[in-house]
C-alpha cells in the first residue's frame, strides 16, 4: 500500500526532529515548520518515515493511504 | 539481595530524575548541547524504559530477598505490606503511576490528545512520590553522601520544574501571537 | 405545482424591487414546501440540477447531502444541518440581503436538506453584526412559519473572517471558538456533537427550495451548463455602493461592473480573491472557463472594482493587513507569514521598501501556501500574488517615490477595529 506523509499543522510546534531523522523528504522552512514531500514514500525510506512518525514530540505527523483523502 | 535493592532503588531514582529533566527540554523544544534533536525525545524515551526495568530490579530483589518479608502484591497494590507500610505504599504508588504514563505513550496513537497528556502530567506527581518512598524507606539516604545525593536531586527537580512553570507563563496565547508579531514587523518597517 | 413556471429571473430575490418578503408573500408567491417524505429522495433531482454550493467552493451539494446520508446511515446517529449565512467576507453582501428579502426561501430548503439527510433539528448562522437586523427578520420569520417539520434554532458568529469557515463554525457550534480545526475525518463523517453534519451556504439552500418546487430541469434553463442556474452577486462599482444582483452563470462581467472607463482594476473573489487589470476583466464572464484564464473562480459572486484614482497597492496593503490580523495563529507558516507579508506590501505601498522586499513577498507567499489547516493563507498569498501583478506598473512607480493614485480614501469595505484576545473567537 502507497503511503504518503501528512502533518497536522495545528499540532505541529516546529520541533523539527522530523527533518532529521528523514532529511530525503522533510525539509524546514525559514520558521523551523515541516516542508513534506507529498509523494509517496519510497519502500527505501518507510523505516526512516515511520521512525519520524514515532518520534515527533507532538505526534503531529501520520503516515496516510497516498490514494485516499485524510 | 537487600543491597542489590537498595542500590538498584537509588539509581532508578536518578534515571527518573533524568527523565523528568528531559521531558521538561522536550517540551521547551530544547537541546542537549552537541547532540541532535532527536536526540532529546529519544533519550527521554529510552531512559524511561531503562529507569522502569531498574525499578523492576529494585522491586523483584526487595521481594525475593528474605530478610524481611514482603508480599508481591505490594508492589503495585499499595498498603498491602506489614514492612514499612506507608513508604512502601508510596513507591506502589509511582509504580503505577510511572506503569501507566508508559503504557500510555508506547499506545499513544491510539489515544485521544487530552487522554494521554492527563496521564502524562501524572509524572509530576509519580517523580515527588518515588522521591518520598525512597527517602522515606531507605535509613542510607538518611545521612553521608547519599543524603547530599537525595537532596541535590530534589532541589534540581524544584528548579527544573520551577523554571519550566516560569517559561509557560512567558508563553504568548495563541490568539495574541499575531497581535504581537505583527506590531513587531511593522514597527521594523516604521523605523527604517 | 404551479402550471405556468416563470424561468425569469430574479429567482431568488424579490419580484418588486427591495420588498422584502413575509410569510404572506412567501406563501402568495410559493407553493408548500414539496417533502419528499423520506430521506434522501430528493438527492436525485439536486444531482440531476446540477446545483455547486454558492458559498464560494462550488461543491456538487447532492454529493454532501449523499456523503452526510450515508455516514450517518452507517454511523446509526442523527446527522446535525446548518445553514451558513455568516457571510464574514467583508465585501460580501448577497447572503445577509437574501436572509433580509427572502428569509423563508432559505427556511424551506433548510427544512428539505434536512429531511434529505434525516436530521431532526438544524441551525442557521448569521453574523452577530446583523443580529439586531437579520437576526430580528428571523426570528419573525420562524414564528410565521408553519410547514416545519424540524426546529431551527438561530446562532451568531462572531465578527472574525474565519468565523464563516465550515470548521470554524462547527466549532463555535460546538461551544468552542470560532476557528479551524483540522478535522480527520471530515465533518461530514464527524462534525457537530460527533455526528454528521451538513453546511450548506443560505443561498445554495434557497435554490435547493425552488428545485424541490419546480423540477432540475427548471433549474437548468438559466446559466450555462457546466454552472446551471443562478447566482447572487455582490457588486461594488466605482460609486462605492455594494449592489446584489441575481445574474445567470456566464454572464458578462462588463455588464455588471458599471462605467468601464473609470475602472482601474477589478477585484474576482473577494479579499481571498485576484486582481485583474481592467482591460483583461471585462472580457470575462461569471463562469470557471473564463475565469481560470486569470487565475481566478466564480466563488461567491463578489466583484469589486478598484476606481482609476485610486491606488491598488495602497488598497491590497490595508486588506492584507485586516487579513494578516484575522489569522487563528494556529499553523506556524501562516502565523509566521502572513504579518510579514503585511509589513513588505505595507513597505511597498509607501515607497519606502527595502531591496528585496518584493522577492521576500514572493518567498512567503509560496511558503504558506497549502501548509495551513484551512485555506487562509492560501487565500491571502493568491491576492498578495495577483495585486503584484496587476500592480506592476504602479510598484515601479512607488520605488521612484511616486504614485499614481489621486485619491487616499480608502475604498474597499473593512471592519472597524481588530482586538486580538481569545475572547474575540468567542
Amino acid at each position: 500500500m502507497k503511503e504518503k506523509l501528512l502533518v497536522n499543522p495545528i499540532d505541529c510546534e516546529g520541533h523539527g526532529v522530523c527533518a532529521e531523522l528523514l532529511p530525503e523528504m522533510i525539509a524546514l522552512d525559514e520558521w523551523g515548520y515541516p516542508i513534506i514531500d507529498g509523494r509517496p514514500v519510497p519502500p527505501a525510506l518507510a523505516k526512516d518515515a515511520r521512525a519520524a512518525v514515532n518520534a515527533c514530540p507532538k505526534l503531529a505527523l501520520r503516515l496516510v493511504d497516498a490514494d485516499g483523502g485524510r | 539481595m537487600w543491597y542489590i535493592s537498595r542500590a538498584t532503588g537509588v539509581v532508578a531514582l536518578l534515571l527518573m530524575t533524568a527523565v523528568l529533566l528531559l521531558g521538561l527540554l522536550v517540551s521547551r523544544q530544547g537541546r542537549l548541547p552537541g547532540l541532535p534533536k532527536f536526540a532529546v525525545t529519544g533519550l527521554h524515551r529510552n531512559l524511561a524504559l531503562i529507569a522502569v526495568a531498574f525499578v523492576g530490579l529494585h522491586v523483584v530483589t526487595a521481594v525475593a530477598d528474605g530478610y524481611v518479608n514482603i508480599p508481591l502484591i505490594s508492589v503495585i497494590v499499595p498498603l498491602s505490606s506489614s514492612y514499612e507500610r506507608l513508604w512502601l505504599a508510596l513507591g506502589a504508588v509511582s509504580l503505577d503511576l510511572s506503569l501507566a504514563i508508559i503504557v500510555t505513550s508506547l499506545v499513544r496513537n491510539r489515544l485521544s490528545r487530552k487522554a494521554w497528556k492527563a496521564v502524562h502530567w501524572l509524572a509530576y506527581l509519580s517523580w515527588p512520590v518515588a522521591w518520598l518512598h525512597s527517602y522515606g524507606s531507605a535509613s542510607d539516604l538518611k545521612g553521608g553522601w547519599l543524603f547530599l545525593l537525595a537532596i541535590a536531586d530534589l532541589l534540581v527537580v524544584v528548579a527544573a520544574v520551577g523554571w519550566r512553570l516560569a517559561a509557560a507563563a512567558r508563553d504568548v496565547p495563541r490568539a495574541e501571537r499575531v497581535g504581537l508579531l505583527m506590531n513587531a514587523v511593522h514597527q521594523r518597517g516604521r523605523n527604517r | 405545482m404551479t402550471t405556468a413556471i416563470d424561468t425569469d429571473l430574479p429567482r431568488l430575490l424579490p419580484r418588486d424591487g427591495r420588498r422584502a418578503q413575509g410569510w404572506r408573500e412567501h406563501a402568495a408567491r410559493y407553493d408548500r414546501i414539496p417533502y419528499r417524505n423520506a430521506a434522501g429522495r430528493l438527492i436525485a433531482d439536486v444531482e440531476a440540477s446540477g446545483l455547486t454550493g454558492r458559498g464560494g467552493a462550488a461543491f456538487p451539494t447532492h454529493r454532501k447531502l449523499a456523503a452526510v446520508l450515508q455516514a450517518s446511515v452507517r454511523k446509526r446517529v442523527r446527522p446535525a444541518v446548518v445553514a451558513n449565512g455568516a457571510e464574514s467576507e467583508p465585501a460580501s453582501d448577497k447572503d445577509a440581503t437574501l436572509l433580509w428579502l427572502a428569509p423563508h426561501l432559505v427556511l424551506d430548503g433548510l427544512q428539505l436538506a434536512a429531511e434529505a439527510v434525516g436530521a431532526e433539528s438544524a441551525v442557521l448562522y448569521t453574523h452577530a453584526d446583523r443580529a439586531g437586523d437579520v437576526g430580528g427578520r428571523l426570528r419573525e420569520a420562524l414564528a410565521d412559519r408553519r410547514d416545519d417539520r424540524v426546529p431551527v434554532s438561530l446562532a451568531f458568529a462572531p465578527p472574525r473572517f474565519l468565523a464563516g469557515q465550515e470548521t470554524a463554525l462547527v466549532s463555535h457550534l460546538g461551544e468552542g471558538p470560532a476557528i479551524p480545526t483540522y478535522p480527520v475525518p471530515r465533518i461530514t463523517e464527524r462534525g457537530l456533537g460527533g455526528a454528521p453534519t451538513l453546511v450548506q451556504n443560505a443561498e445554495t439552500l434557497a435554490h435547493l427550495a425552488l428545485i424541490a418546487r419546480y423540477g432540475p430541469r427548471w433549474f437548468r434553463e438559466v446559466g450555462i451548463p457546466n454552472d446551471p442556474g443562478s447566482h447572487l452577486v455582490t457588486v461594488r462599482r466605482a460609486d462605492g455602493h455594494p449592489r446584489v444582483l441575481e445574474v445567470p452563470s456566464g454572464v458578462g462581467i462588463a455588464s455588471l461592473v458599471g462605467e468601464t472607463a473609470s475602472i482601474g482594476a477589478l477585484l474576482l473573489g473577494g479579499y481571498h480573491g485576484t486582481w485583474v487589470p481592467a482591460a483583461k476583466a471585462v472580457r470575462l464572464r461569471l463562469d470557471n472557463e473564463s475565469l481560470r484564464s486569470v487565475g481566478a473562480t466564480v466563488g461567491a459572486g463578489i466583484l469589486a472594482v478598484l476606481p482609476g484614482d485610486r491606488c491598488g497597492l495602497v488598497e491590497s496593503a490595508r486588506i492584507v493587513r485586516y487579513l494578516a490580523l484575522e489569522s487563528a495563529g494556529q499553523c506556524g507558516p501562516c502565523l509566521n507569514g502572513l504579518p510579514r507579508m503585511s509589513a513588505a506590501l505595507t513597505a511597498l505601498a509607501r515607497g519606502r521598501a527595502p531591496r528585496g522586499t518584493r522577492a521576500d513577498l514572493e518567498r512567503w507567499a509560496g511558503l504558506v501556501t497549502g501548509r495551513g489547516a484551512c485555506h487562509h493563507p492560501d487565500g491571502t498569498a493568491r491576492f498578495v500574488k495577483s495585486a503584484l501583478r496587476t500592480f506592476a506598473a504602479e510598484l515601479e512607480r512607488h520605488e521612484r517615490g511616486q504614485c499614481g493614485a489621486s485619491n487616499a480614501t480608502p475604498f474597499l469595505p473593512l471592519p472597524q477595529g481588530t482586538a486580538r484576545t481569545e475572547e474575540d473567537w468567542l
